[in-house]
């Protein structure tokens, strides 16, 4: 079956001047709003359970279900977070949103903080990324002089504003409760949970926190409605809903941000929308969405007989023909991620690719908690003597005992994200790691002629 | 002696003060500017912020050294960023950052003798379907070939930004030029 192509998140990738206000509005943009307002707060959440819109910024939690954790005080404004800090290496989709459509982010954020009563909306931009946040800013200004935000949204009794916020060069603000954090004037360090965001998230406040593609459906499922939204989908009988922006990087030919409904396999995202393996080359393993999500391997087959077993209608088959959803990639033993996949050839060391990352989580592991901070370094020194060739066997079993020991004994998921991309490339590869000891791996693998 | 803004960027920091509860949420948006007139983050930089601020210099210093974009040392005109991280790997980094080391004749880390550019690596820059890249200041260069560095870093030398000691500011003045 060909993968069926929406456009509907990247109706306007290709306009010309499409990040201006008349081309979004040429386009049927802020008619949403317009029918957001009509329907009232209460519906649009209703609408937004119905479109079974799973967080786009890698846990993958239902955002109508988020939603509905906000617990508002008497005495605090709720706010919205809006998680626009990309950063999970292989992730390049929330960028082309911004700098390609931000006037799309905008109405999502006017429709989702009319549906929470938030009148302050603060969207967190990785501060590296100057076009992007110059879009949204410039976006935010039209909106507002054309009465789309304001003391009075489209003449209603609705106040909001918009901050865009920069930050300032940190993988951990990805975090939400470290995003807070850095949004306050702190140091990105993660918060203890709970209380939760929704409870107690910036300034004190009830926050709800959601990525930028997150939001930037919003306008979609209003006006398709939620059903007819979460139909898009391949896994809409799995409650994972709609289209979604994936993204795919490294040896293909097509590299890049594609739309899709949601549960188009690994094989259709390389080859149909990423146009296969570079040429003369072969597949030998992919990262299926950011760095922190354990790599697959086409060779690699479901074995699910159990009917009851969620991948049982893909057994027998390899991993990379099952559906990318939330839960069917967690039955793989990985995680869906932020749906942007990292393809490698078979010239690729995976003792290269290890150390390359280990390398990445020890740079940006915060520090807070001692298992991350010390354990990301020392699997990034331990992955360093395997490069060099100057590991020993015992090394082997202790890069697997480091990463164990990380796993689930830190504040928030860095240290697991780092622990868990070990652990998977030692199991499916383990035997480079062996033919490693005593032998140095020059190179990470071979440039494309 | 002692640290000023001009009144241009003063008066974006006090557009945007009313923004926010509280006035310590200020401190990254605020050390966004002061870099961007003083050049890297010094101790008279984080002197002014604390006292704008209402914080102590402890705090100050504290979100300073924990994110890369503060410059806590002089740093070159230009700030060449080359992503190290695995897409940019796996489709080059090594031998563009290799070049850029040989073209500028200095190493990852390092300040050209001209004072011109500094050369740094970053980790990844969210542009990992063009990869290799490079961030040049606040411009984005994807699909690197050795071949087309000379180019930009060319263009980089002639470019000049009166008033600006840093060619890198996402809430400064020159975030808000026309694009």
């Amino acid at each position: 079956m060909p993968v069926e192509n929406p456009r509907l998140l990247t109706k306007n990738y290709d306009t010309p001047n499409s990040w201006t206000l008349a081309a979004y509005e040429a386009s049927g943009g802020y008619q949403a709003l317009r029918k957001a307002i009509a329907m009232g707060p209460a519906a649009i959440r209703e609408e937004v359970k119905a479109a079974n819109l799973r967080g786009r910024g890698g846990a993958g939690f239902a955002a109508g279900v988020k939603w509905s954790f906000l617990k508002t005080s008497p005495d605090k404004p709720n706010y919205i977070a809006v998680n626009a800090d990309e950063g999970e290496p292989g992730t390049i989709k929330d960028r082309t949103l911004m700098e390609k459509d931000p006037h799309r982010c905008v109405e999502g954020f006017i429709i989702a903080a009319y549906a929470l009563d938030v009148h302050t909306v603060f969207v967190y931009i990785r501060g590296e990324l100057v076009l992007a946040i110059k879009r949204i800013e410039q976006a935010v200004r039209e909106a507002r002089a054309k009465g789309y935000l304001g003391d009075k949204v489209i003449d209603q009794d609705f106040k909001l504003d918009i901050v865009v916020h920069a930050g300032a060069g940190a993988y951990i603000c990805g975090e939400e409760t470290s995003l807070l954090n850095s949004l306050e004037g702190l140091r990105g360090e993660p918060r203890l949970k709970p209380p939760f965001p929704a409870v107690v998230g910036a300034f004190g406040a009830p926050t709800i926190v959601n990525n930028l593609e997150t939001l930037a459906t919003v306008p979609t499922i209003i006006e398709l409605g939620g059903d007819a939204f979460s139909k898009l989908s391949r896994l809409h009988h799995l409650r994972d809903g709609g289209v979604r922006l994936y993204g795919i990087s490294g040896h293909v030919n097509r590299p890049g941000v594609y739309e899709a409904p949601v549960g188009i396999t690994l094989r259709e995202l390389i080859d149909d929308l990423g146009g296969g393996v570079r040429k003369g080359h072969t597949l030998k393993a992919v990262i299926p969405g950011g760095s922190s999500t354990p790599v697959l391997r086409e060779q690699d087959i479901v074995h699910a007989p159990d009917e009851k077993h969620p991948l049982h209608p893909w057994h027998g088959k390899s991993h990379l023909d099952v559906p990318m959803g939330v839960d069917t990639m967690r039955g793989l033993g990985t995680m869906l991620g932020t749906c942007c996949a990292i393809v490698m050839d078979e010239t690729t060391s995976m003792v290269r690719v290890a150390e390359n990352l280990m390398m990445f989580y020890a740079h940006e592991s915060c520090g807070q908690c001692t298992p991350c901070r010390e354990g990301c370094a020392w699997m990034a020194r331990l992955c360093q003597k395997f490069a060099n060739g100057t590991a020993t066997q015992v090394d082997l079993d202790t890069l697997a005992d480091v990463a164990n020991n990380i796993m689930g004994n830190t504040i928030c998921a860095l240290g697991d994200g780092a622990a868990m991309p070990m652990l998977g490339i030692l199991k499916l590869f383990r035997n480079e790691f062996e033919a490693a000891i005593g032998k140095p791996t020059p190179h990470l693998g071979v440039k494309a002629a | 002696m002692a640290f000023e803004l001009t009144p241009e960027r003063l008066a974006i920091f006090e557009e945007l003060l009313p923004k926010y509860p509280t006035k310590q949420a200020l401190t990254i948006p605020l050390l966004h500017i002061c870099q961007e007139q003083a050049g890297h983050i010094s101790d008279e930089v984080i002197e002014y912020v604390a006292k704008k601020l209402s914080l102590s210099t402890a705090d100050v210093k504290g979100v300073v050294t924990f994110y890369t974009l503060f410059q806590q040392k002089p740093v070159g005109r230009n700030v060449v960023w080359v992503c190290r991280t695995l897409s940019c790997e796996l489709m080059g980094a090594r031998e563009i950052t290799k070049t850029l080391e040989q073209k500028l004749g200095c190493h990852v880390g390092e300040t050209t003798k001209d004072g011109e550019f500094t050369l740094l690596q970053a980790e990844c820059l969210a542009a990992c379907g063009g990869g290799p890249m490079i961030q040049l200041n606040d411009e984005y260069f994807e699909n690197l070939t050795p071949e087309k560095l000379d180019a930009i870093l060319d263009a980089a030398r002639k470019k000049k930004d009166a008033g600006c000691a840093a060619t890198f500011s996402p809430v400064g003045i020159r975030a808000r030029k026309e694009h």
